[in-house]
């Protein structure tokens, strides 16, 4: 068993060039960019708000954003990670336009406990995804992640959605790198035994149902003490 | 390596970032531990669903019409300055 492979986010070279071409006020340079960006963007938005509508907002607002602070736009750091920081700051705040009886931030559920130990142990079908259509698919990925708190789901979906590494994700999200990843560890393995519900082995003599193994070991939670 | 070391390193152990020894420690206990094998496995195709899952493509329609409205948006801006998006 290997690695996951790394996701490539689209050509970085001439992104440099767009950017200061659009500072320049060439908004050819800057509509490029939109259509460099815009797909990632709505599926960040999409996957924070769980709101198509709040996500096509925030696609339009982020970007708008992003023009209007151009020249603010240091350079330093990839024109993507400064746009995505901008995205994921206009989700969170209509999320919490909708939900204004829960505070929505990144640092909320922090403070849960083993729950995303593993309990589940029981292994799963071999290609699991093809047990369902495309569409009952995508309903299942959609309702299981929106279980997730919010600064998980969000984490998620940078690093392994969306293919961002762990500095960009915590420069993204003002996080530190360690937070980062205790939040992903803990997001992955949420997700992995929230999908075990439909993914798991339907015959018994094939699928060892181990539960609560050695591997619930709460020296991982306690250890943890930024989670 | 006890099973909740081989947690902690879990998420280093799928990004492959991982120095040659602790891989080879982490190796070496799932080539044993059915339970941290399994749990390596399904975590692992987790991420790879939800990468290769498509969930929440843009529409082709849908992206025009955005895109129009952005730019449409920033011209204003540009014309009349910030108060007028």
């Amino acid at each position: 068993m290997g690695a996951i492979q790394n996701k490539v986010i689209g050509p970085v070279s001439d992104e440099l060039a767009l950017v200061q071409a659009a500072k320049r006020g060439d908004d050819s340079a800057f509509e490029e960019l939109v259509r460099r960006y815009d797909r990632n963007v709505f599926r960040i938005a999409q996957h924070i708000t769980q709101n198509r509508e709040d996500a096509e907002d925030v696609v339009q607002e982020a970007f708008l954003k992003a023009y209007g602070n151009l020249s603010k736009f240091q350079e330093q750091s990839k024109f993507y990670t400064w746009l995505v920081r901008i995205a994921v700051n206009e989700a969170l705040m209509k999320l919490r336009r909708r939900k204004p009886e829960r505070t929505v931030s990144l640092d909320e559920d922090i403070k849960t406990e083993d729950d995303s130990l593993p309990r589940e142990i029981a292994d799963w079908s071999p290609n699991p995804e093809q047990q369902y259509t495309q569409a009952e698919l995508r309903e299942i990925l959609s309702k299981t992640i929106q279980g997730l708190p919010p600064g998980f789901r969000t984490v998620f979906v940078l690093r392994d959605v969306e293919g961002l590494s762990t500095e960009e994700t915590a420069a993204a999200l003002e996080l530190s790198v360690p937070a980062v990843k205790s939040r992903l560890l803990r997001a992955r393995l949420q997700l992995r035994e929230r999908l075990g519900r439909y993914f798991q082995r339907r015959d018994a003599e094939n699928g060892r149902e181990l539960k609560g193994g050695d591997v619930k070991n709460n020296d991982v939670a306690s250890g943890d003490g930024d989670l | 390596m006890k099973c909740s070391e081989f947690l902690q390193e879990l998420t280093s152990y799928l990004d492959g970032v991982l120095d040659e020894k602790t891989k080879a420690e982490l190796e070496n206990h799932l080539s044993w531990c059915h339970n941290c094998y399994v749990v390596c496995d399904t975590t692992k195709k987790t991420i790879e669903i939800y990468r290769d899952s498509q969930l929440y493509e843009l529409p082709e329609d849908l992206r025009s019409r955005l895109r129009s409205a952005i730019m449409t948006k920033c011209q204003q801006y540009k014309k009349r300055g910030p108060q007028s998006v």
